[in-house]
């Protein structure tokens, strides 16, 4: 069942600058398990979409399979929403992208839907550069099926019903980076304070941006020896740094000190303030944030916060030299070549 | 022998070896007599290969316009060594081996009942030309010269073929010219020309135009406004995307900033292209892609979301011989089943089936209007034989005053007027519910499309009297469809006979001529060409007037036929299977000796 909520506002509520609370950002009731890591996520993605002041129809939600793959249903409910085919969310939002360019497209997976059945969309998607931000709500089983393990399971992580994981996990996050992604990050849903501006960095990002997002399972993965339970991401947690997403029109007021920080500008001008926590890797460089990333898993550290970005990505369409205005805005004038054309062709056929 | 002559109809075969350049010779032939006015039809008869193994070029003249393939080869020009003893068995008694006589034939290539001609072509190349790989190429050149002398060819005709094709390439016409008349002179000075099979000039095709299914399945789709256009490679449509790309490079191209108003996409696999192709239509483009029977298997899951989903979409599928990968390079029709019903659950698609260039055209744009209108996949059932082959077809025509039809899509405007929008309300009642675009609104029109069942207003449930609401009102849909559909096209107005025929797709040609020759025969047949699932009620009034009705088709399981069984609910008594499914397309020979085979049964049992 979706279940509707009330549609009554309190008149005093805030509003952003488009005259908008958060709870318009809101969508349907969730119907995961309480306590899920999902739920915190869909909660940032409404906070980070409310405070960049979205217009909610001008943003496309698009899914695969799986627990992570209905909780669009339970954010933004003034948006499309499209809960499509397991481990084809990549394909379809590709697809919508080219029809139409000036939207925000957010795609949301898991781990099964993305590093098991849909590993070779998830690949070919980075490739790409599809202009999309890309979030994995990665609890390491499949929770809609009663916990088997997923591509993620660590080896040896423990399952609820005591059984240890038998492969080597896939690290989205390593993966993304060998593939030539242009904005990977890793969060956790706990942590809403890196979380937000992580969304809000990657929306604004013009290429492909990965979220991968550890997000516990607790009806499945969250008992002892598991290695995504909350308690185990919590004392494992190593933050790159703290980031701060700053919109063009804004006064940039935080101040870090002098030389653990690092300033991005995006595209839109809009800026990634980065406090490094970590010395030696610098967030644009892909080879040190793949060195990073390769020490952190030595040491057992779960690596978080931006790791890489390339200020100057090209999104597929401007390495395509796609027309400017949407595809799906053009009609018959710029799209038909007409009878005298044709007839020219005929021609070349004779 | 007797010397009586034979115009203008002929089946000339080339064997050659893949990759050494005879594509282009071959071309040159068939086109001049395109160009001559003679009703022509070459087809490909090609290896899963890229250079090496035999591949051939089969052409077939025939001055009445019947242009199904013939399986009687009146003239074979064997240049591969490694199948010419199979090329010398296949010429029909008294016809002609042109072959390479630069090296003696062996005795056991002999045969009493055909005629040989032996040109040096290799031999004139080395005293022509020095480089090998000119030596090489212009051997083909050679035997089209030796095909002018001996069949009657123009030469001028040939030669302007040649002016136009290398008009970019100036230089390399004198050499072509030289190898032309290498061959012709030789044949002259060598044998009596013309032989008594040749050709003369007509006026028989008008305005007609020799091109390749693909290539107008392509313009089709351009001319119908498909921006998206994402695709994974498999023969025999992987020219579909190809052509479309070609033509919107020089026609979708804004002039002013060299940007493209098109994309194509190459995709990692099947799936992934269909999911584009859905992703982009579910946002308000025009998409297709185009596959061959393997990729519909592999699309099938995302097939069955855009049906239940309620997705418009475009998908071609030039079919070749399965199962598997079965025979990848040659021609059937088996892909009926598996498209008609792709995916799990109750699904069934619209099908149009083209039988010439001027339909694929006609018929894929027609797709997009169906697909758009009717909120659902749409699937164009091609073959290898019409996708890869050359036919003789009327001119593609496009109405100026054509509009898209892009079905029940809420503006803006319209969504202000609306208390509370539905996605899947069924305001009409013919089934088909009003869409919105992603991003039409600020507050209104919204929905969640999900491939799990929902109420009226795009909700997730599991009510099982919902669902069965929902199930019901989309079978509506495929009702509403059967007046939409393109109509069958009936031969005779009359009701001649008391049994019928139908056919569809590449079959037509010659079933077309098989028709008439039993007609010649005193075998009078009623015949139906169908170009449409679902059928419409014409197709059922047509079964119901006949006692028996053949059905010809290009697969071992007589698909069509069952499709007509179980869509109709007509007796399978009543449909007798015509079938051919040996990766050749189907002959008339092959058509009259299966329904004369029923004839005589019927005469030897009742009269």
């Amino acid at each position: 069942m979706t279940y509707i909520k009330p549609k009554f506002r309190h008149p005093g509520l805030p509003k952003n600058t488009l005259g908008y609370s958060r709870a318009d950002y809101e969508g349907a009731i969730s119907t995961l398990c309480a306590g899920c890591g999902h739920d915190s996520i869909s909660g940032s993605i409404v906070q980070a979409c409310y405070e960049m002041s979205i217009e909610p129809h001008r943003l496309a939600k698009v899914s695969g399979i799986g627990c992570s793959s209905k909780t669009p249903t339970y954010f933004l409910e003034n948006s499309h929403g499209f809960n499509s085919v397991h481990g084809r969310m990549p394909s379809v939002t590709t697809g919508a992208n080219m029809a139409n360019r000036d939207l925000i497209y957010l795609g949301v997976s898991g781990d099964g839907d993305s590093a098991s059945i849909g590993m070779g969309q998830f690949c070919h998607v980075i490739r790409r550069n599809i202009n999309m931000t890309y979030i994995v709500m990665n609890n390491g089983c499949y929770g809609l099926t009663k916990g088997q393990d997923s591509a993620t399971t660590d080896f040896g992580s423990v399952s609820k019903g005591g059984s240890k994981g038998l492969y080597q996990s896939i690290d989205l996050i390593g993966l993304a980076l060998e593939l030539g992604a242009t904005f990977v990050a890793r969060s956790f849903s706990g942590d809403k304070t890196q979380l937000i501006p992580l969304i809000k960095a990657a929306m604004s990002h013009p290429g492909f941006a990965l979220l991968d997002v550890l997000s516990p399972c607790v009806t499945f993965n969250n008992n002892v020896g598991s290695t995504k339970s909350y308690d185990y991401v919590r004392d494992h947690i190593e933050a790159t740094s703290v980031l701060d997403f700053v919109p063009e029109e804004e006064e940039i007021t935080v101040s870090y000190p002098e030389g653990g920080s690092a300033s991005v500008t995006l595209h839109d001008g809009s800026q990634l303030l980065l406090h490094k926590l970590s010395p030696h890797w610098d967030p644009t460089d892909r080879h040190s944030a793949v060195n990073r990333l390769q020490q952190a898993k030595k040491q057992g550290e779960i690596l978080t916060g931006l790791l890489y970005i390339d200020p100057q990505s090209q999104d597929l369409h401007d390495i395509m030299g796609t027309y400017s205005k949407p595809l799906n805005s053009l009609q018959e004038e710029d799209l038909c070549p007409g009878s005298a054309t044709l007839e020219k062709i005929n021609a070349s056929f004779r | 022998m007797t010397k009586a002559s034979v115009v203008n109809d002929l089946v000339v075969r080339f064997a050659n070896v893949n990759g050494t350049g005879s594509a282009s010779a071959n071309g040159f032939f068939s086109k001049a007599i395109f160009r001559m006015g003679i009703p022509v039809s070459p087809k490909n008869i090609f290896p899963s290969n890229i250079q090496g193994l035999p591949t051939w070029y089969e052409v077939r003249i025939n001055e009445n316009g019947y242009l199904g393939r013939r399986d009687d080869i009146d003239l074979l020009v064997g240049v591969n060594p490694h199948s010419l003893s199979q090329d010398i068995a296949s010429v029909r008694s008294g016809g002609y081996f042109v072959y390479d006589s630069s090296k003696k034939l062996h005795g056991e290539f002999l045969r009493e009942d055909i005629h040989y001609i032996g040109i040096p072509m290799m031999q004139l190349c080395m005293d022509n030309f020095e480089a090998p790989r000119q030596q090489q190429l212009f051997k083909n050149i050679v035997y089209v010269g030796a095909l002018a002398a001996l069949l009657d060819i123009e030469m001028e005709v040939i030669q302007g073929i040649i002016r136009e094709q290398f008009a970019r390439k100036e230089k390399l016409i004198p050499p072509n010219f030289l190898a032309l008349d290498l061959g012709y002179q030789y044949a002259r000075n060598h044998f009596e020309c013309p032989l008594p099979i040749r050709v003369e000039r007509r006026d028989k095709l008008g305005d007609q135009i020799l091109i390749e299914g693909n290539a107008a399945t392509a313009l089709g789709a351009l001319y119908a406004g498909a921006t998206v256009a994402p695709w994974y490679p498999i023969t025999p449509s992987t020219s579909v995307v190809k052509a479309f790309e070609d033509y919107a490079k020089k026609l979708r191209v804004d002039p002013e900033t060299g940007q493209k108003k098109y994309a194509v996409i190459q995709a990692e696999d099947e799936l992934a292209a269909m999911g584009m192709v859905i992703g982009a239509t579910w946002n308000g483009a025009r998409a297709f892609t185009a596959t061959s029977g393997p990729g519909v298997s592999l699309m099938s899951e995302f097939i069955g979301l855009a049906y239940f989903a309620e997705i418009p979409v475009v998908l071609v599928n030039v079919q070749r011989g399965g199962p598997s990968t079965g025979m990848p390079t040659r021609t059937q029709q088996p892909d009926i089943f598996s498209s008609a019903y792709a995916s799990h659950g109750d699904t069934k698609h619209v099908l149009l089936f083209p039988s010439t260039p001027a339909e694929c055209f006609e018929l894929t744009a027609e797709a997009f209007d169906l697909a758009d209108r009717l909120q659902t996949p749409v699937i164009l059932m091609s073959d290898l034989d019409l996708g890869m082959n050359d036919h003789l077809s009327p001119p593609l025509k496009w109405d100026d005053n054509r509009r898209y039809d892009r079905g029940k899509v809420y503006t803006a405007e319209d969504l202000e007027q609306i208390e509370r929008y539905g996605r899947y309300l069924d305001i009409d009642g013919d089934g088909i519910c009003y869409r919105t675009i992603p991003a039409t609104h600020p507050t209104k029109g919204s929905f969640f499309t999900r491939g799990t069942s929902r109420n009226e207003y795009a909700q997730y449930t599991e009510n099982g009297e919902v669902y069965v609401r929902i199930v019901d009102r989309i079978n509506k849909k495929w009702e509403t469809a059967k007046e939409l559909v393109p109509p069958p096209v009936r031969y005779s107005d009359q009701h001649r006979s008391a049994e019928g025929v139908i056919f569809f797709g590449t079959s037509t040609y010659s079933a077309l001529e098989a028709i008439d020759l039993l007609e010649q025969e005193g075998i009078v047949l009623d015949a139906l060409r169908i170009r449409a699932l679902p059928f419409n009620r014409e197709v059922l009034d047509f079964i119901e007037q006949h006692e028996r009705v053949f059905v010809i088709e290009q697969n071992r399981d007589a698909q069509f036929r069952s499709l007509l069984v179980n869509e109709l609910e007509v007796s399978p008594k009543q449909l007798i299977k015509v079938l051919n499914y040996d990766g050749f397309p189907i002959t008339a020979d092959a058509i009259m000796t299966q329904i004369k085979s029923h004839l005589s049964v019927k005469t030897n049992g009742i009269r």
